[in-house]
Order: C-alpha cells, then structure tokens, then sequence
C-alpha cells in the first residue's frame, strides 16, 4: 500500500468538512462536518505512525477521539442552550455580537 | 505525478485484494461523507456519517491499528451518532428539507473547498510521491497501552482531566435553572 492513498483520502474527506462548516447553517450540521475534519486527520495520524513503524500515531489519534468526544458533548449542550433561548438552530439568526 | 501513478500500478500488481477493497471502501466514504454535507434532512446526514466513520474504522484495520478501529466503533459510532441523534431530537432542528442556503455562501465555501484541497494534494504527491508503507503485522496493543502508560501517561491524564470538565461543562450549560 501506498502512503499518499491514505493522505489523499483524509485530504478529501478533510476539505468535504471544511465545506460542510462553512455552507451549513444548521448548527447540529455544521458540528457532524466538523467530525469528517476530526477523523481525517486521525486517518493522518495512524498513517504517519504506520510509515515510522511508531506507536506514537495511535496513541494521538486515540487522544484525538477523546477530545472529539468532548467537543461533541460541549457542542450539542450549547447548541440545546442555543434553541432553549432562540427556538432555532440556524447559526445565520446567531448574530448579536454583529456591529 | 507518474511516479506516483507507477508506484500505484506496481502496488496493484502485488497486493490486488488489498487495493481493491481500499478503492472500494475510499470510494464509499467519499460519497458517504459527500451526502453528509449536501443532504437536507439531519437524521440522514447522521446515519451518513455512520458510513464515513464506519470507512474509517476499515481505514485503520488496512493501516493495522487495530484497537484504535474498535476505540473507533465503541465511541464514534456507538457514542457519538447516538449523541448527535438526541440532539436532532432534542432541539427538533427541521427534519425536512429548508437548507435554504444562499447559492454564493455555497459557492464560496466550496471553492475554500476545492481550492484547499488542490493544495494540500499538490504538496501531498510533490513530498510523498511514490513512498510505500510495510504493514507486516497488526500493532498489538499491549505495545500500545504500555507506551501510554509510560510515555505518553501526562498527555493520557490531561485528557482524562479534560473530559472530566467537558462532562462537568455540558451539564452546567444545558440544565434548566
């Protein structure tokens, strides 16, 4: 197997994120977009730690999922926070820090 | 660029199974992950993502990090897409179709897109263009629950700090008063 297989697949399951973040406008979608990034780059890392024959790269990929994990958590209190307060999710109302 | 593509049919002739299924399932997760961030209805996206994370679960199987694809499964698959359907159930976030997107944010965004991705597999084939991983065996974990609780035990307690508070956070932000 090739390594830039593995980098080219997390390459584009990465840049799918980032469009998803930025055309979403419902929150919940925009957090889900924001897993693809996550696990694109835990494909990196497992590949990398592949290559040097090092364990190093499960090990933070495996610490990587545990942050995601708690982002997620955080994320979905403020977003149930967010339609408490607003009845509405869609992140383009969210705008009162505008000037 | 064609050394990338020699490699690549040299790498077919030798590990055929392999490569296929890797074809396959890349393919799967593209599209899967393509319907996540296109699809109007959120439970589908949820069960979108599913596939993806499921894709990568198999990714780690190929790159022979075992227990990171089953961590994968229990937390992502079993934890997370349950968290993400509450969610939708909870906030009730518009179950039909009303991603009403203004065209020209879409457009940007997928040019950001495109325009990222062009970079990053330039400088990706540029830098690693024909260089071949050797997976002989699967890593075992008792290597890897011995380098955590060896070398890396300040990162694995600060994180097991972090998710203490990020419970803690989640409850203090979401319950009614």
């Amino acid at each position: 197997m090739l390594l830039n297989q593995f980098l080219l697949l997390a390459a584009v399951l990465f840049c799918l994120g980032v469009y998803g973040v930025l055309a979403r406008k419902n929150a919940m979608l925009v957090l889900m977009s924001i897993e693809l990034i996550l696990n694109a780059v835990n494909i990196n890392l497992v590949a990398f730690g592949a290559l040097n024959d090092d364990v190093g790269g499960a090990v933070f990929a495996l610490f990587t999922i545990a942050v995601a994990a708690a982002e997620v958590g955080i994320g979905l209190a403020i977003v149930l926070l967010m339609y408490r307060n607003r009845r509405s999710i869609d992140l383009t109302q969210v705008d009162l820090l505008k000037g | 660029m064609s050394a990338l593509l020699a490699a690549a049919s040299a790498d077919m002739d030798l590990y055929v199974a392999q490569n296929i299924f890797f074809g396959v399932i890349a393919a799967l997760m593209i599209y899967a992950a393509f319907r996540v961030v296109t699809t109007a209805n959120v439970v589908h996206a949820a069960l979108w993502l599913v596939v993806v994370l499921s894709g990568v679960a198999v990714q780690f199987i190929f790159l022979g990090a075992e227990f990171v694809a089953v961590t994968q499964v229990l937390v992502y698959i079993g934890a997370v897409v349950v968290l993400f359907l509450f969610g939708v159930m909870l906030t009730r976030a518009s179950m039909g179709a009303d991603e009403s997107v203004a065209s020209e944010k879409r457009t940007m965004a997928a040019i950001v897109g495109v325009l990222l991705f062009s970079v990053m597999a330039f400088s990706l084939i540029h830098t690693f263009e024909d260089t071949r991983l050797v997976i002989d065996e699967p890593q075992s974990t008792a290597l890897l629950s011995d380098s955590i609780f060896s070398q890396y035990i300040v990162p694995f307690e600060a994180v097991s700090v972090l998710l203490l508070a990020a419970l803690i956070g989640a409850i203090v932000v979401a319950r009614r008063d």
